[in-house]
C-alpha cells in the first residue's frame, strides 16, 4: 500500500537531480545522461498515475517516451561525435563560439 | 459725363481735346518721330498746339453765345473713395478760356518760332537727333498747362502745376550734359534742379493751403470751396490765402523764391519764351485771380500779396540793370512784371493783373524770341567768322557734322578763349546786321517800357491806377520799377543794337529766317494792339466785361491823366538817362560798363544780383548739406548701421543662434540628450551582450530560473 | 510497515544513490554504469507499479541500448578530460540555490495542494502478465496506431540523420 504520493516524491526527487546534473557537469555525455534521467523521472511518474487510475494510457505514453528518447540518444550522441571531431573536446564550456 | 444743361449750344464737348490735342502730337513725335524730317517734326507739334488754339477759340465763342454762363464737363471720375469724390473736370469759363487763349496762342506762335531756332541750335550743339525731343517737350508742356488752366478743382490745378514744373526741369536740363557756351559742365542741369527744388518749396506751401483747404470745406473744387468759404473763419482763409502766396512765389518767381527763374535761361530761348515769360509764371497769378473770393474775404492777405509783388518788381528792376547777359536782363525783368502782375492781383485789381498777364505774355516772348534770334544770328556769325578766318569758305551757318563740329570746336577753343553768344559786350551794331530783329526789338521794349500806345502801356498803367487808389506805397514801388524797367531795356537796346560791333561774331551776324521772324511779327503786331483788349475807356473795358463773367465784380475805371501822365514821363525820362549812359557813347570792345564807373560798389551789386544766390548758399544750402551728411554718415550708417544694426541686432542675432541656441540649446541640450539616448542604448545593448556567452550552461540556468520563477508565480497567485 | 513500502524505500534510496553517484563521478564510465543501475531500478519499479511491458522496454532499450551507446561514445572520446579552469564560476552556487529552489517549491505545492489520490494497487491484483500485455497491445494497436506509426518514422529519420550527421564528407579536389 504505496501511496502515489511517495512516487510523485520520488519522481520529483530524481527529475532535481537531473537538472542538477545538466547544470553543473561540463562534460557533454554526462550532460545527456542527466536529460536521460529526467526523462526517466517523468516515466516513472506516468506509470505511477497510470497504475492509480488503472489505465494503460500513461504506459502506452512512457513506451513512446522511451522509443523517442533512442531516437533522440541516436541522433545526440552523433552530434557529439561531430563536434568532438572538430573541437578536440567535450567540454561544453570550449563550445561558445556563439557567444555575443 | 455732360454736366452742363442741354440747353447750352456750343462746342464744350471739344474741352478735354484741350489736353488731348498736344498730347496726340507728343505721341506721334514720339512714336514716329525718328523717321519724320526735322519740319514735318515741328509741324506736328505746332498743328497740336494750333489744335489747342483752335478749341480755345471755338471754347470761348461758345461762352460768349451762352453769355458767359460757367459749363463745367467731367471727363472722367478719379477718386472715388466712400464720401470723398475727386473728379476730372474741364471747367469752362471766361477766365479759363483767356488763359487758354493765351497759353495755346502764344505757345503755338512759339512753336513755329522753335521749328527755325531748334534747327541752328542743335547744329551749333552738335546733336541734331535731339531735335523731336525739344517738341515733344513742348507739346507736353502745353498739355499740362491746359490742365492746369481747364482745371475745375484746385486737385487738377495743382495736377497741372506739378506737370508744368515737370516740363519745366526737362526743358531747362534740355542741354542736360553741357553749359550754355557748349562746354561739357553741370551748369545745366544744376540750374533745372534749382528750379524744380525751389519750386517745389512753393508747391509745398500749395498744397499745405490745400490740405487746409480740404480739412476746413471737405472739397477742393471751386464752387464749393468758395460757397464754403463764406461762413469760414477768417483764420483759416488767412492761412489758405498766405500758403497760396507761397506757392505762387515759387511758381512766378516772387521774393523769395525767384531765384531759379535767372537760371533758367539755360534753357533754349524758345523755353525761355514760352515758360518763363508767357505762360508758366503766370499760373501764380492765374491762381489768385481764380481764388479772388478766398483773397476778397482775408484782406490782410491782399495786403501782404500786394506788398510781396511790388517789392519783387523793385528789386528785380535794380539787378536787370546790372546784367551783361541778354538773357538774364529779360529774366529779371520778367520776375520784374511779375511783381506787377502779383501786385495787382493781390490789390483785388484782377482785370489790370489778368490784362497784364496778356499784354506781358505777347512782348515779353516777342523780346526773348528776339534775344534768341539776336543770340543765334551772333552764332552764326562767329561760325562765319571763324570759317572765313580760317579761309576754308565753309558757312558756318550750315550743318557741320558731329564729328566734324566737335573737333572744330575743340580745335577753337585751343587757340581763343570761348565765345558767348548771350554777352551784350560781344554785340554792338546789330541794327545794321539784323534790321527785321532790331525794328521787332524796339517794338517790344517800347511796349514793355510802357510807352503809349503800345500794349503795356495800357496794362500798366491799370496797375497803377488801381495802386494809386488802395496802396500808395505799392504806387509808388511800382512807379520806380517802372522807370528802372524803361532804363534797363533803353540799355539793352543802346549796347545791343547801336554803336560799333565789339566783337568778330557781331560784324558777321546774320539775319534770321523768315520761319522765326514771322511769329515775330505777329507778337509784335500784338504788342502794337494788344491795348486795345482794355482801354480805358467807355465802353472799350472788353476783358473787364469779359472777366466780369467770373469774377462778378469788376470795377471799370476811367483813365486817369494824371497817373497816366507821369508813368509816360517816368518812362521817356528813363529812356533818355539810358540814351545818355549808353547811347551817346556808344560802348567799345574791352570797356567797363559806364554806370559801373559811375556807381561802382552798387553796379557791382546788381551786377551780382545782389548776392542773394549766395546767401541763400551760405544760409540754407550749405547748412543743409552738411545737415543730411551728418545724418548719413553719423546717425544712419555709423549709429544705425553699424552699432543698432550690426552690433545689436545681427550681434544679438548672431549670440542667440550661435550661442544661446546653437551651442547650448541645440549641441549641449538636444544633441545630448539624443545622444544620450543612443548612449543609454548602446550601454544597455553592451551590458544585455553579456548574457549571450555562449555557454550552454548558463542559458541551461536561465531556463531553470525562468521556470522557478514562473512556478513561484503560480504558486502565489 | 508493510512490506511494500519497505520494498519502495530500499529501492529509491538506491535509485536515489545511483543517481547521485552519477552525478558526481569524476570518471565517465563510472557515470554511465551507475545510470544503468538507476535505470534497472526504475524497471524494478515500473514492475512494482503492475507494468511488466514497460518494465522489460526500460532494459531492453534504456539500459541495454541507450546506455550501451552511451558506453560505446565515452569510449571513443575518452575519458573525462581535467577541466582547465573553472570559466563560470557563478554557475555551481547558483544551479544549487536554484535547484533548491525547485525543489522547495515541488515540496510546497506537494504539501498545500496536493490531495490524497489513491494507494499503488499491488501487481498481485491486477491480471496477470500476459492479459495486461494483451490490453496494452489492444490498446496501442487501435487507438494509439497513428502515434505509433509516427513513432516507427521517426526512428528511421533518427537512423538516417545519425548516418548523414556522421558520414564523412567526400574530398572531390585532388
Amino acid at each position: 500500500m504505496v501511496p502515489i504520493n511517495y512516487y510523485i516524491i520520488l519522481s520529483a526527487i530524481l527529475f532535481t537531480l537531473g537538472v542538477v546534473g545538466v547544470l553543473i557537469r561540463r562534460n557533454a555525455l554526462i550532460i545527456f545522461m542527466s536529460v536521460e534521467l529526467m526523462l526517466n523521472a517523468a516515466n516513472l511518474a506516468m506509470v505511477a498515475f497510470s497504475s492509480v487510475i488503472q489505465s494503460f494510457s500513461g504506459q502506452i505514453f512512457v513506451f513512446f517516451v522511451i522509443a523517442v528518447a533512442a531516437a533522440e540518444v541516436a541522433v545526440g550522441l552523433a552530434l557529439i561525435v561531430e563536434i568532438f571531431k572538430t573541437k578536440r573536446s567535450i567540454d561544453v564550456d570550449q563550445m561558445s563560439s556563439l557567444k555575443g | 459725363m455732360f454736366l452742363a444743361e442741354p440747353t447750352h449750344s456750343g462746342f464744350f464737348f471739344l474741352a478735354p481735346w484741350l489736353v488731348f490735342a498736344p498730347v496726340i502730337g507728343l505721341l506721334i513725335n514720339l512714336i514716329f518721330g525718328k523717321r519724320f524730317s526735322e519740319t514735318m517734326i515741328g509741324t506736328v507739334a505746332s498743328l497740336a498746339s494750333g489744335a489747342a488754339f483752335v478749341i480755345s477759340v471755338l471754347l470761348a465763342y461758345s461762352i460768349s453765345v451762352n453769355h458767359g454762363e460757367l459749363v463745367r464737363w467731367q471727363l472722367a471720375e478719379w477718386i472715388h473713395i466712400g464720401d470723398l469724390q475727386l473728379d476730372w473736370t474741364f471747367r469752362v469759363d471766361s477766365l479759363s478760356t483767356t488763359m487758354m487763349l493765351i497759353v495755346s496762342g502764344v505757345g503755338t506762335l512759339i512753336h513755329i518760332y522753335a521749328i527755325g531756332y531748334m534747327h541752328e541750335d542743335v547744329r551749333f550743339k552738335h546733336d541734331v537727333g535731339r531735335y523731336r525731343l525739344f517738341f515733344i517737350y513742348l507739346n507736353l508742356f502745353i498739355a499740362m498747362m491746359m490742365i492746369l488752366v481747364s482745371g475745375d478743382s484746385y486737385l487738377m490745378l495743382f495736377v497741372g502745376w506739378e506737370g508744368v514744373g515737370l516740363c519745366s526741369f526737362l526743358l531747362i536740363g534740355f542741354w542736360y550734359e553741357m553749359d550754355t557756351l557748349g562746354r561739357p559742365s553741370l551748369a545745366n542741369s544744376n540750374a533745372a534742379k534749382k528750379a524744380f527744388i525751389v519750386n517745389r518749396i512753393g508747391d509745398f506751401g500749395f498744397l499745405i493751403a490745400a490740405f487746409i483747404m480740404f480739412w476746413a470745406f471737405g472739397s477742393f473744387q471751386f464752387d464749393q470751396v468758395f460757397e464754403a468759404a463764406q461762413h469760414a473763419a477768417p483764420g483759416t482763409i488767412l492761412a489758405i490765402t498766405l500758403f497760396m502766396l507761397v506757392g505762387v512765389a515759387g511758381k512766378s518767381a516772387q521774393i523769395p523764391l525767384y531765384v531759379w527763374l535767372p537760371d533758367a535761361m539755360a534753357g533754349p530761348t524758345p523755353v525761355s519764351a514760352l515758360i518763363h515769360a508767357a505762360t508758366m509764371v503766370t499760373a501764380g497769378v492765374y491762381l489768385i485771380t481764380r481764388s479772388a473770393e478766398l483773397y476778397t474775404l482775408a484782406p490782410q492777405a491782399q495786403y501782404i500779396v500786394a506788398l510781396t509783388g511790388a517789392v519783387t518788381a523793385l528789386f528785380a528792376a535794380t539787378i536787370a540793370v546790372g546784367q551783361y547777359d541778354i538773357k538774364k536782363v529779360l529774366a529779371y525783368s520778367t520776375i520784374s512784371q511779375l511783381g506787377f502782375m502779383v501786385a495787382a492781383v493781390g490789390m483785388g485789381a484782377f482785370v489790370a493783373g489778368m490784362f497784364h498777364l496778356i499784354t506781358h505774355a505777347f512782348f515779353k516772348a516777342l523780346l526773348f524770341l528776339s534775344a534768341g534770334s539776336v543770340i543765334l544770328g551772333l552764332e552764326r556769325g562767329h561760325h562765319h567768322a571763324e570759317h572765313a578766318h580760317r579761309g576754308k569758305g565753309k558757312k558756318g551757318k550750315h550743318a557741320l557734322s558731329k564729328v566734324e563740329g566737335r573737333k572744330e570746336e575743340r580745335s577753337h577753343e585751343a587757340q581763343e578763349e570761348v565765345f558767348d553768344p548771350n554777352d551784350m559786350r560781344n554785340m554792338g551794331g546789330l541794327r545794321k546786321t539784323m534790321p527785321v530783329t532790331f525794328w521787332l526789338y524796339i517794338i517790344g521794349t517800347l511796349a514793355l517800357a510802357g510807352v503809349v500806345p503800345f500794349a503795356g502801356f495800357w496794362s500798366k498803367d491799370e496797375i497803377l491806377l488801381d495802386a494809386s487808389l488802395r496802396y500808395p506805397i505799392v504806387y509808388w514801388l511800382l512807379s520806380i520799377a517802372a522807370f528802372f524797367t524803361a532804363f534797363y531795356m533803353g540799355r539793352q537796346i543802346w549796347m545791343v543794337f547801336f554803336g560799333e560791333p565789339r566783337h568778330g561774331a557781331a560784324l558777321h551776324a546774320q539775319e534770321s529766317p523768315r520761319v522765326m521772324t514771322v511769329p515775330l511779327m505777329v507778337l509784335a503786331f500784338l504788342s502794337l494792339v494788344g491795348g486795345a483788349l482794355n482801354l480805358p475807356f467807355e465802353g472799350f473795358h472788353n476783358l473787364g466785361h469779359w472777366l466780369e463773367y467770373t469774377l462778378h465784380e469788376v470795377e471799370a475805371l476811367p483813365l486817369n491823366y494824371a497817373v497816366a501822365g507821369i508813368s509816360t514821363v517816368l518812362a521817356l525820362l528813363a529812356i533818355a538817362a539810358s540814351w545818355y549812359i549808353y547811347g551817346r557813347n556808344p560802348l567799345r570792345a574791352g570797356e567797363i560798363d559806364p554806370l559801373k564807373r559811375r556807381l561802382g560798389a552798387i553796379f557791382t551789386g546788381a551786377e551780382n544780383k545782389w548776392f542773394v544766390d549766395e546767401l541763400y548758399q551760405a544760409i540754407i544750402v550749405t547748412p543743409f548739406v552738411k545737415i543730411s551728411q551728418f545724418v548719413a554718415d553719423v546717425i544712419d550708417w555709423r549709429f544705425w548701421h553699424d552699432w543698432f544694426h550690426e552690433t545689436v541686432i545681427a550681434g544679438t542675432y548672431n549670440w542667440v543662434s550661435n550661442i544661446a541656441l546653437n551651442r547650448y540649446a541645440d549641441q549641449r541640450g538636444i544633441d545630448a540628450f539624443a545622444n544620450g539616448l543612443a548612449g543609454v542604448t548602446q550601454w544597455l545593448s553592451a551590458t544585455m551582450r553579456r548574457i549571450q556567452n555562449g555557454f550552454v550552461r548558463s542559458y541551461a540556468l536561465s531556463v531553470l530560473l525562468g521556470v522557478v520563477l514562473i512556478v513561484g508565480y503560480l504558486i502565489l497567485k | 510497515m508493510t512490506l511494500d513500502l519497505i520494498l519502495f524505500l530500499i529501492l529509491s534510496l538506491i535509485a536515489i544513490a545511483t543517481a547521485l553517484g552519477m552525478l558526481l563521478s569524476r570518471n565517465a564510465i563510472y557515470s554511465a554504469l551507475f545510470l544503468v543501475l538507476n535505470f534497472t531500478t526504475v524497471a524494478v519499479f515500473y514492475l512494482l507499479l503492475g507494468a511488466p511491458f514497460i518494465a522489460m522496454a526500460q532494459i531492453t532499450v534504456y539500459a541495454g541500448a541507450i546506455m550501451v551507446l552511451f558506453l560505446f561514445v565515452i569510449m571513443l572520446l575518452g575519458a573525462e578530460s581535467l577541466p582547465k579552469a573553472e570559466v563560470l564560476p557563478w554557475q555551481k552556487p547558483l544551479a544549487g540555490i536554484l535547484s533548491v529552489a525547485l525543489a522547495l517549491e515541488a515540496t510546497f505545492l506537494f504539501i498545500t495542494r496536493a490531495r490524497p489520490a489513491g494507494n499503488i494497487v499491488a501487481p498481485a491484483e491486477t491480471a496477470n502478465m500476459m492479459d495486461s500485455l494483451r490490453e496494452m497491445s489492444m490498446m496501442l494497436f487501435n487507438q494509439y496506431l497513428l502515434p505509433f506509426e509516427v513513432t516507427s518514422v521517426l526512428l528511421l529519420v533518427a537512423m538516417v540523420g545519425a548516418i548523414v550527421l556522421t558520414r564523412r564528407e567526400r574530398r572531390v579536389h585532388q
